[in-house]
């Protein structure tokens, strides 16, 4: 394979982003690498928007609350449960939804995806669409900046303290989830602390919790004021010493070097160069941009080995498809369908560990279902895909997946079908195939499609191709690769 | 987690394979029953670390009681099956198999220095490691490799859902998990995917697209194979209208035709009651209930009982005493049932889990789950624990 500079701007794009866009193909080819990862940084620099998605009701629901003070939950009426509970699950989808937008049509790719790396690192499953906005705000907000003040709030948002059951953490009873999964899952990682670690920062953590609008209270009566050994410290702490200890440890940053390497870079762990990534982020007090720098103004990035070498996840899959062919989905929340079925519903990961990746995205029917992919949205060919009854999710999904289901005869069985109605504007993406050949329109389609060279030959490819003319010619090639196995790959 | 295969199996062979139609339309010429003695092994996975000692309750216990004064089950609503002991009132189904000898219960499973993160013992339950100890390979998949080595077909192991689980992925073979049968073979009949698969070559070492490529080529190759088995015997018994009750409804119809399988695999879940225990737990149990008897129901009038064995078990057991929120912490040890006319010990399998002689606050494991585990691969299905297990483990007489 040639690594040409177009290829290494791809990868750049698909590792930095949600892959190219239709209308920045052309410059692809002549720009270099580190003026353009300028840009890509240049793009995210902005402070993000709040995405607010809330129903103005619930609003209201909260505001009323507000003035009769009523700050727990017990303090709902059954109806006022009811009713929060049901509109927030609506609301997360369309959440859901305008992130996945954001990803899809915001210049802030590299803020966007980082987002998306830190969603699922910080996993939590919340049913309150205050909590899941506010979260999702301190981590868009704080994708690029220092890891320190991440941890410090997410440690602090209402969906993760309520997640974590931090809200029934209290002296004399502590309840050590929130501080076993911030040693395990978001710092340290296992292996580098003890049970009795973990016990003892649970005390710390006494008395953290949150509040129905979401915002941090400190209990001090709950909390356990005796001294704790933490990592061979003694003291009295609190909740944000632990956090400070843990960002203490080297281990953190090399936890999450190392973490992120797999995610930008390659599953396959250059273990040298992950620790050399996590000695800098240690020294730069957990710079994540200058941590990102790194990582992508280096040569080693762009070697053959690593481009083409991961496997989408469903959301770069799906975001990756709307970004090169732009469409408009009269249907959005099939898309919320089409990410439960691949296995990454956004807002709903498996537990707090978070998507594990990989070759876990690919199963039998997964990858069957990712070659559809294109085909449905090209040919409205019908979704008969059920996601995972998952009563961890409880009913949101449910009703999501059952929104638009009918049954279809022949397969024995009630299933969800959904049809994709896209319509697609092809005008930017045919522009990049104006100048090129007849003859040499088939490579050139699939070297902007794939990072990885196609199996199937240009033959017998031609014979599920529609060479009427030469637009038809180009956007049912590019639907074809789309449909390959090494279209998942970016 | 990223599971490195070190070999490939030769892709060739299955393209190949999966285009041999003439191949699997034999099926239909073999009798239609699994033949006398060919077991079958269904595993029921309570996926969150289902609280034990809420499940089969030791209603004479006062630490019992003394523990969970909010949470304790009281004797009289229980399901009484000794003197001593009792099941979760909502474990109607699993009283009734009691009561006819079907029903096996072993105590306090679990493994040395436990783990009480979810996915780290999900881990360890699924791909049989020491705590210590990290595989890439699930026990149920290395038996496929073991048995299926020269299969066209990864049939043998099946799980009903969408994603599939690390149990049933091998080195070198993975199960397939699907949750419809005629969907997946809708989307198999595709030509642009056998053509595409057919210009596939492997390339000299191992890449990420070889991956894609070895899943589609058994996937192709499987599901024709699996939609016609399915539709020779459908099971047609009534069954509870639940995620439960349709996965071994499934099961059911797959026993009764002419497919290679010998193990299903389903989970349920979320057992993970930190808090509101009480209501989740029963929601649970009466979906696990009504489904597995309706399963056994099935298998017994289709004289098959006997040669299935449904096997129970969660990554852990939860803490003794409940906690401030209605529910209660991770835990250790766990029991596990077995379900199956073919039992060799019913009942209760060993004693209850001694509630005097704790671990800081959890229960103590008497018996190793691969223990369990090498007996099922040994004694049900005939294969060389050992060798799948990597060591080997004791063998008990509940088979």
């Amino acid at each position: 394979m040639t690594v040409t500079n177009q290829l290494k701007n791809q990868h750049l794009i698909w590792r930095a982003g949600f892959g190219p866009r239709a209308e920045d193909l052309l410059q692809l080819s002549t720009v270099s690498q580190k003026s353009l990862f300028k840009s890509v940084l240049k793009d995210s620099s902005k402070s993000p928007q709040y995405i607010d998605v809330a129903d103005n009701e619930l609003k209201g629901l909260m505001m009323g609350m507000n003035d009769m003070q009523k700050l727990k939950k017990a303090d709902l009426s059954a109806d006022e449960k009811k009713q929060l509970r049901k509109q927030s699950q609506k609301d997360i989808k369309s959440l859901n939804l305008a992130w996945l937008n954001e990803m899809v049509q915001s210049a802030a790719q590299l803020r966007e995806k980082m987002s998306f790396f830190w969603h699922g690192h910080f996993a939590s499953r919340n049913l309150n669409i205050f909590y899941q906005q506010l979260l999702l705000d301190i981590i868009r907000r704080n994708a690029l900046g220092s890891f320190g003040d991440l941890l410090r709030e997410v440690s602090k948002s209402a969906a993760m303290i309520n997640f974590l059951n931090n809200n029934q953490n209290k002296k004399d009873h502590p309840n050590e989830n929130f501080a076993r999964e911030v040693m395990e899952l978001f710092t340290m990682g296992r292996g580098n602390y003890s049970e009795n670690d973990v016990k003892e920062a649970a005390r710390a953590f006494t008395g953290w919790g949150a509040d129905l609008q979401g915002e941090f209270v400190f209990r001090k009566f709950q909390h356990d004021n005796g001294d704790k050994t933490i990592l061979g410290k003694t003291g009295n702490f609190d909740g944000d010493d632990v956090l400070n200890i843990l960002l203490q440890q080297k281990e953190t940053a090399h936890f999450i070097s190392k973490k992120l390497y797999r995610f930008l870079v390659n599953d396959n762990v250059d273990e040298q160069k992950a620790i050399w990534l996590g000695n800098r982020f240690h020294q730069s007090n957990y710079d994540i941009k200058s941590l990102l720098e790194d990582i992508f103004m280096s040569d080693w990035f762009f070697e053959e080995k690593n481009i083409g070498a991961k496997i989408k996840s469903p959301v770069e899959l799906i975001a990756g498809i709307r970004r090169m062919i732009p469409m408009k989905i009269e249907n959005e929340e099939v898309q919320l369908t089409v990410q439960a079925v691949l296995g990454q519903l956004l807002f709903y990961p498996p537990n707090v560990a978070g998507w594990p990746g990989g070759t876990n995205w690919i199963d039998s029917s997964s990858l069957m279902f990712r070659l559809r992919i294109p085909q449905i949205i090209y040919a409205a060919d019908e979704l008969d895909m059920k996601a995972k009854d998952d009563d961890d999710v409880m009913m949101g999904r449910r009703e999501m997946m059952n929104e638009g289901a009918f049954k279809v005869k022949g397969l024995g069985k009630v299933n969800s079908i959904q049809i994709i109605k896209a319509e697609i504007f092809w005008n930017d993406y045919l522009k990049k195939f104006d100048a090129v050949q007849k003859e040499n329109l088939l490579a050139e389609i699939s070297k902007t499609i794939l990072q990885t060279p196609a199996g199937i030959s240009n033959d017998t490819l031609k014979g599920y191709i529609d060479s009427t003319g030469k637009e038809t010619f180009i956007k049912t090639a590019t639907i074809q690769l789309m449909s390959t196995p090494e279209y998942q790959l970016c | 987690m990223l599971i490195k295969r070190k070999q490939f199996i030769q892709l060739g062979s299955l393209a190949t394979a999966s285009m041999m139609l003439p191949k699997f339309l034999k099926a239909f010429e073999k009798p239609m029953m699994v033949p006398q003695g060919n077991k079958v092994l269904v595993v029921l996975q309570m996926s969150g670390g289902n609280d034990g000692l809420n499940t089969v309750i030791p209603v004479r216990n006062d630490i019992y009681y003394r523990s969970r004064p909010h949470l304790g089950i009281e004797k009289d609503k229980a399901l009484s099956i000794t003197d001593e002991v009792a099941l979760h009132p909502s474990l109607i189904g699993f009283k009734e198999l009691f009561d006819d000898g079907s029903l096996g219960i072993m105590n306090s499973v679990g493994y040395p220095n436990p783990d009480r993160s979810h996915f780290r013992s999900m881990d360890i339950w699924q791909t049989a490691s020491e705590s210590n100890n990290y595989l890439y390979t699930g026990w149920l998949g290395r038996y496929l490799d073991a048995q299926c080595a020269g299969c066209d077909k990864p049939t043998q192991a099946l799980e009903i859902d969408d994603v599939l689980s690390l149990a049933l992925k091998g080195e070198n073979l993975k199960g397939i998990a699907m949750k419809d049968v005629g969907r997946l073979y809708n989307t198999s009949r595709n030509k642009y995917y056998k053509d595409v698969l057919a210009h596939h070559k492997n390339s000299a070492e191992e890449k990420p697209v070889d991956y894609l490529y070895k899943t589609m080529a058994e996937t192709l190759s499987s599901a024709d194979y699996i939609f016609q088995q399915s539709k020779l015997h459908p099971s047609s018994a009534q069954y509870p209208k639940t995620g439960l009750g349709k996965s071994l409804q499934t099961i059911a119809s797959l026993i009764f035709s002419d497919i290679n399988t010998k193990v299903y695999y389903v989970s349920l879940g979320s057992f993970d009651t930190h808090v509101n225990q009480q209501n989740e737990q029963q929601r649970l149990f009466t979906e696990m209930s009504d489904a597995v008897k309706a399963f056994v129901e099935d298998l017994k009038s289709n004289n098959l009982f006997e040669d299935v064995l449904l096997m129970t078990f969660s990554e852990f057991g939860r803490r003794v005493s409940q906690n401030a929120s209605g529910g209660t912490d991770h835990g250790t040890a766990n029991n596990m049932f077995l379900v199956s006319g073919g039992l060799k010990q019913k009942g209760l399998i060993n004693p209850m889990p001694d509630l005097t002689d704790l671990n800081e606050g959890d229960l103590k494991y008497k018996i190793d789950f691969k223990d369990v585990y090498a007996t099922v691969l040994n004694k049900w299905l005939s294969a060389d624990d050992k060798n799948i297990l990597g060591q080997r483990y004791k063998h008990l007489d509940f088979i």
